[in-house]
C-alpha cells in the first residue's frame, strides 16, 4: 500500500508558481511592492484629487485666497515688514484638498502637482522601460542568434551608445529635440510631448538590456535543443520565438522594476534640467526645480518630490532584487557597466 | 554750425561744467581696505573692446577710460557726457561730421607707458580688427569703417581717425552726423588701450589701463583682483575720480543663497547676481539699511513674431497686449517695489518717454487692469482662434514663471499655447534666429546708452532684422517703412535739436506700441544688497553701483 502510494506521480507546482510562492515569502520585496503600488494608486488619482480640491495645478494662481479655520488666507503672502519685498507662498496647511503641502512660487497647490508629477514620472518611466525592453531584447536576440556580421554591426552600434555617459547622451538628445520635436518621415513628435523623454530615455538604456540578453542568447544558441531545432530545419524566427525567448523571460521580468527605477531617476534629472517634462506640466523633477527657489522659505516644495523619487526607486530596487532571487537565484542580472 | 556744436556736444548730452553738480569732497580717512564682491561666474572675456555684459561694464569703470565718459554721478547727471582722456568735449565741424579731441598730457598706462595719440588710433582700429560686437553698429559711421568691416585684419580707418602727434589731437570723421556718437565713445568698447595691445581677444589676460585701478590677477573660475594703478594721478573728478578701497576682490563661484549669507556675515560686501526670491522678504524686513533700490532703464517684454501666424495679424498681437495682467507679472518679479507695469517701449524717465498705455481697461497714460473681454473679441475678429502658439523662455525661475503665466493667458483668450524653457546661454540667440520659427518669447533689453534709438531703432527698425541670423535683434521681425522713415528722421533731427528729436521719438514710441510687435511687461529695478561696512553707496544710471566710490573703512 505504502509502496503504491510512493509510486503514484506527485502533482508538482510549476516554476512560475514556485517563484511567486518564494517571492511571497520575501517580506522586504512584498513590502516594497505594496509601497510602490500605493504610490502608483495615489498618482493615478491625481485628476480626482485636483477636481475634489477644486484646484488647477497648471495655472498661476497668485491672487488666490483660501479659507483656513474660517479665515481668508492669501496663497501668496506679500511681506508687510520693512520694504515689503517679495511674496512668500503659503506653507503646508496639512488639510487634504486645501494646499496640504502648501503652494509653489506661482501659487499652485504642491500636493496636486506632486500627484500629477508622479503620474508623469511613472508613465514616462514605465513607457521607457517597455521601449527599452522591446528594442533591447530585439537587438540582443538578433545579435546573439544570427552572429557573424549581424552581431558585429549590432554590437558595435551598442558599443557606441554604451561609450557615452548616459546622462550626457540623454541631455544632448533632449537639448536637440526640446524646441522643435522630432520629425522623421511620417513620424512627427511635438516638442512638448511626453513621447520625447520616453524615447530618449528608452534609447539610452538599450545597451543595458541588449548586452546581457545577447550573452544569454549566445549560450542558448549552442544548447542541444536549439541545435536540434536548427537541424530539423525549423526557421530561425520560430526558434527565437518558441525556444529562445521563453528562456530569457525571467531575465526580462527581473529587468522591469530595475529599469523602471533607473528610468525614473533619469526622467527626474532631465526634467530638473528643463529638458524633460515641459511646463506647465509637472514631474517630480520639475517640482524639485520649482522648489529650488524656495529652499529657504518653503523647503518642502523641493523635499517632498525628492523623497517621493527616493522611496519609489528604493521600493522598485528592493522588489526587483526579490523578484530576481525568486525567479532565478543564480542569476547575475545587474544593471550597470560591470 | 554753432547749433550743431551745441546740440551734439553739449546740450544733447547735458554736458558742460556749468551743469555739473558740486562733486563730493574726497575723504582721505576712508581710503584703504578691500571691497569683496561676489558673482556666480565671471563676466566672460576681460577684453573691454569685446565684453558686452553689465557685469563687465560696471567693473571697467574705475579701470579704463575713453576720450569721453559718462559722469561718475548719481541720478540723471550720471547720463551726461564729460571729457575723460580728452581735455574737453570735442570741437565739432564739417556739419557735425568731424569731431576734434585734444588729448590730455601726462597720463600713463598702468604698465608705465605714456598715453599718446597713437594709442587712440590703434584702439579705434582694434575695435574692427577684433570684430568687436558693436563695430558694425555703433562705430560703423566712422569714415573707413566699411573697409574695416569688410577686411578686419588690414583695418586702418584711413581718413576716419586721424592723429596729429604734434598738436596731440585726434580727429574723428563720420560719414554722416550722429547725435549719439559721444555716448558710443563713452562705452567700454571704445576705451583707449596701449597701441601694442594684440589685435585678438585677450581672454583672461589683463590689458594695461589708465584709470585709478588695474586688473592685477584674474582666474575666470576663481576671481579677479583689482588693485590701485601706481601711475594714476586724478585728472578729472567727474570723469575718473580716485577711489577709496586699495583693492577690489571679485570672487566667482558662490551661489546666490551662499552670497547672501556671506554678505550677512560680513564676509563679502556685495553680490552681482539678483537676490534669491525667497530671501527678499527676510532681507526687506531685517536688512533694510543694507538694501539699495535703483531704477533701471530696462524693459522686460514678450516679442511677437509679426511674420508668422497668428501674430502676423495685428489684432492678434493687440489681443495679447490687452490680456496680459502686468500686476501679476510684477508680483512674479517680487512686487511693486522691484518692478512697475508697463505698456510701451521706452522706459520711464528715459529720453523720449511719454506715459502711454492703449492696452488696458480705460486706455490712457498708465496701465490699470487687463481687458480680457476686449482681447477675446480681437482674437475672434482676427480669425486666429484655436491656433497653436509656443512661447520660448529662458530657463530661469522668473522667466519660466512668466512663460507659464503667459501660456495661461493665451489659453484663456483662445489659443492652444505651450511654453518651452531653453538654457539662458542659448535662448537670446535662439529667439533671434528666424530659422527657429519662434512665435513668441520672453526677454529683456537693457540700454546701452540713454537714447530712445537704443530701444526703438535697435529693436524695431527694418535694418535690425536679419533673416536666418543669430544676431537679428529685431526679434519680432517688425518692419514698417513709415515708422522706419520717422526713426531715421528722428536720428537726423537729434544732431541739431535733441528736444525736437525726443518729441518725435515719443510719437514713434506710441506708433510702435499701437502696432504691438511686442508686449511690454514691466520695468525692473535694481536691488543691491551690501554689507554693513559699505559706506557712500552711489548708483550711476548708466553703469550701476560705482564700486570704488564706496568705502569699507
Amino acid at each position: 500500500m505504502s509502496s503504491q502510494v510512493a509510486a503514484m506521480p506527485r502533482k508538482t507546482r510549476g516554476p512560475w508558481a514556485v517563484a511567486f510562492a518564494k517571492l511571497a515569502t520575501d517580506r522586504a520585496a512584498m513590502a516594497s511592492l505594496a509601497v510602490f503600488l500605493i504610490i502608483v494608486l495615489a498618482c493615478f488619482s491625481a485628476p480626482l484629487y485636483a477636481k475634489w480640491a477644486g484646484t488647477d495645478p497648471f495655472a498661476s494662481t497668485l491672487d488666490a485666497v483660501i479659507q483656513i479655520d474660517g479665515a481668508d488666507v492669501p496663497v501668496m503672502e506679500q511681506s508687510t515688514e520693512g520694504l515689503g519685498l517679495g511674496y512668500t507662498p503659503i506653507g503646508p496647511t496639512w488639510r487634504l484638498g486645501n494646499y496640504f503641502l502648501g503652494a509653489d512660487s506661482q501659487g499652485r497647490d504642491v500636493m496636486a502637482r506632486l500627484l500629477y508629477g508622479g503620474l508623469n514620472s511613472l508613465l514616462i518611466a514605465g513607457a521607457a522601460t517597455i521601449f527599452t525592453l522591446i528594442f533591447g531584447t530585439l537587438a540582443g536576440l538578433i545579435a546573439g542568434y544570427f552572429g557573424g556580421i549581424t552581431d558585429t554591426v549590432l554590437s558595435r552600434l551598442l558599443d557606441v551608445l554604451w561609450a557615452f555617459p548616459i546622462y550626457l547622451l540623454a541631455i544632448s538628445l533632449s537639448i536637440v529635440t526640446i524646441a522643435q520635436g522630432i520629425a522623421i518621415g511620417p513620424i512627427e513628435i511635438q516638442s512638448g510631448s511626453l513621447w520625447l523623454p520616453i524615447i530618449i530615455i528608452g534609447i539610452v538604456y538599450i545597451p543595458y538590456v541588449a548586452r546581457p540578453i545577447r550573452g544569454q542568447v549566445l549560450a542558448l544558441r549552442h544548447s542541444e535543443f536549439v541545435l536540434a531545432a536548427i537541424n530539423l530545419g525549423v526557421p530561425g524566427w520560430r526558434i527565437l520565438w518558441r525556444d529562445i525567448l521563453p528562456n530569457i523571460t525571467t531575465t526580462l521580468i527581473v529587468f522591469v522594476p530595475l529599469m523602471m527605477a533607473l528610468n525614473m531617476l533619469t526622467e527626474s534629472a532631465l526634467s530638473f534640467l528643463s529638458i524633460g517634462v515641459q511646463p506647465p506640466a509637472a514631474s517630480w523633477g520639475t517640482i524639485i526645480q520649482d522648489g529650488q527657489a524656495l529652499l529657504y522659505t518653503r523647503p518642502l516644495v523641493a523635499l517632498v518630490p525628492g523623497l517621493a523619487i527616493a522611496v519609489s526607486v528604493m521600493a522598485l530596487n528592493v522588489f526587483g532584487d526579490g523578484l530576481r532571487d525568486a525567479l532565478d537565484p543564480r542569476s547575475k542580472v545587474r544593471l550597470g557597466r560591470d | 554750425m554753432k547749433k550743431l556744436l551745441l546740440a551734439a556736444s553739449a546740450a544733447a548730452l547735458l554736458a558742460g561744467s556749468w551743469l555739473a553738480p558740486a562733486q563730493a569732497e574726497y575723504l582721505k580717512e576712508h581710503r584703504g581696505g578691500t571691497i569683496r564682491l561676489l558673482a556666480r561666474s565671471a563676466a566672460g572675456t576681460l577684453d573691454p573692446h569685446i565684453n558686452y555684459t553689465d557685469q563687465g561694464w560696471q567693473m571697467y569703470q574705475p579701470i579704463y577710460d575713453g576720450l569721453v565718459a559718462f559722469r561718475k554721478a548719481e541720478g540723471v547727471d550720471g547720463f551726461s557726457i564729460v571729457p575723460d582722456l580728452a581735455e574737453a568735449l570735442p570741437e565739432v565741424s564739417n556739419d557735425g561730421k568731424t569731431f576734434t579731441f585734444k588729448l590730455r598730457k601726462g597720463i600713463k598706462f598702468s604698465n608705465g607707458q605714456d598715453l599718446g595719440v597713437k594709442d587712440v588710433v590703434a584702439s579705434f582700429q582694434r575695435i574692427f580688427k577684433i570684430s568687436g560686437p558693436t563695430s558694425g553698429t555703433f562705430y560703423a559711421g566712422i569714415v573707413g569703417a566699411d573697409k574695416c568691416l569688410a577686411d578686419t585684419k588690414s583695418c586702418t580707418l584711413e581718413g576716419g581717425v586721424v592723429a596729429d602727434e604734434a598738436a596731440d589731437t585726434i580727429t574723428l570723421n563720420l560719414t554722416k552726423p550722429d547725435a549719439e556718437i559721444l555716448y558710443k565713445l563713452a562705452l567700454p568698447h571704445a576705451v583707449i588701450l596701449p597701441a601694442d595691445t594684440p589685435a585678438e581677444d585677450m581672454g583672461s589676460k589683463p590689458i594695461p589701463s589708465t584709470g585709478p585701478y588695474m586688473i592685477s590677477a584674474f582666474d575666470p573660475n576663481k576671481g579677479m583682483t583689482v588693485s590701485r594703478n601706481p601711475n594714476f594721478k586724478q585728472w578729472s573728478e567727474e570723469a575718473q575720480p580716485d577711489g577709496y578701497p586699495d583693492v577690489v576682490q571679485y570672487d566667482f563661484g558662490l551661489s546666490e543663497e551662499a552670497a547672501v549669507t556671506a554678505i550677512q556675515n560680513g564676509e563679502a560686501d556685495w553680490m552681482f547676481d539678483a537676490l534669491p526670491s525667497d530671501r527678499l522678504g527676510e532681507l526687506g524686513s531685517k536688512s533694510m539699511d543694507q538694501l539699495h533700490i535703483s531704477p533701471l532703464s530696462a524693459w522686460w517684454y514678450a516679442p511677437l513674431n509679426t511674420r508668422m501666424a497668428p501674430f502676423d495679424n495685428e489684432k492678434a498681437r493687440q489681443a495679447v497686449a490687452y490680456a496680459v495682467d502686468r500686476n501679476t507679472l510684477v508680483k512674479l518679479f517680487g512686487g511693486k517695489v522691484l518692478a512697475s507695469p508697463v505698456c510701451q517701449v521706452l522706459p520711464p524717465d528715459f529720453p523720449g518717454h511719454e506715459d502711454y498705455c492703449p492696452f488696458t481697461k480705460n486706455p490712457g497714460a498708465k496701465w490699470s487692469a487687463p481687458d480680457v473681454e476686449k482681447a477675446k473679441q480681437l482674437v475672434e475678429q482676427s480669425g486666429t482662434k484655436g491656433q497653436k502658439v509656443t512661447i520660448i523662455v529662458e530657463d530661469t525661475a522668473i522667466s519660466r514663471a512668466i512663460g507659464v503665466y503667459l501660456q495661461s493667458v493665451l489659453t484663456n483668450i483662445g489659443y492652444v499655447a505651450d511654453v518651452k524653457p531653453i538654457s539662458s546661454n542659448l535662448q537670446f540667440t535662439y529667439i533671434q534666429n528666424t530659422n527657429n520659427k519662434v512665435q513668441m518669447s520672453v526677454t529683456q533689453w537693457y540700454k546701452d546708452y540713454p537714447a530712445a534709438s537704443d530701444f526703438l531703432n535697435i529693436l524695431f527698425s527694418c535694418a535690425s532684422y536679419r533673416e536666418g541670423s543669430d544676431a537679428s535683434i529685431n526679434i519680432s521681425g517688425f518692419c514698417d517703412k513709415d515708422i522706419d522713415a520717422q526713426m531715421q528722421k528722428a536720428l537726423d533731427l537729434g544732431v541739431a535739436d535733441q528736444k525736437a528729436a525726443d518729441k518725435l521719438w515719443a510719437a514713434i514710441d506710441k506708433q510702435v506700441t499701437d502696432k504691438a510687435p511686442a508686449v511690454g511687461l514691466f520695468t525692473p529695478k535694481r536691488l543691491d544688497f551690501v554689507s554693513k561696512r559699505i559706506g557712500n553707496f552711489k548708483f550711476n544710471p548708466q553703469f550701476n553701483w560705482i564700486i570704488t566710490q564706496s568705502w569699507v573703512q
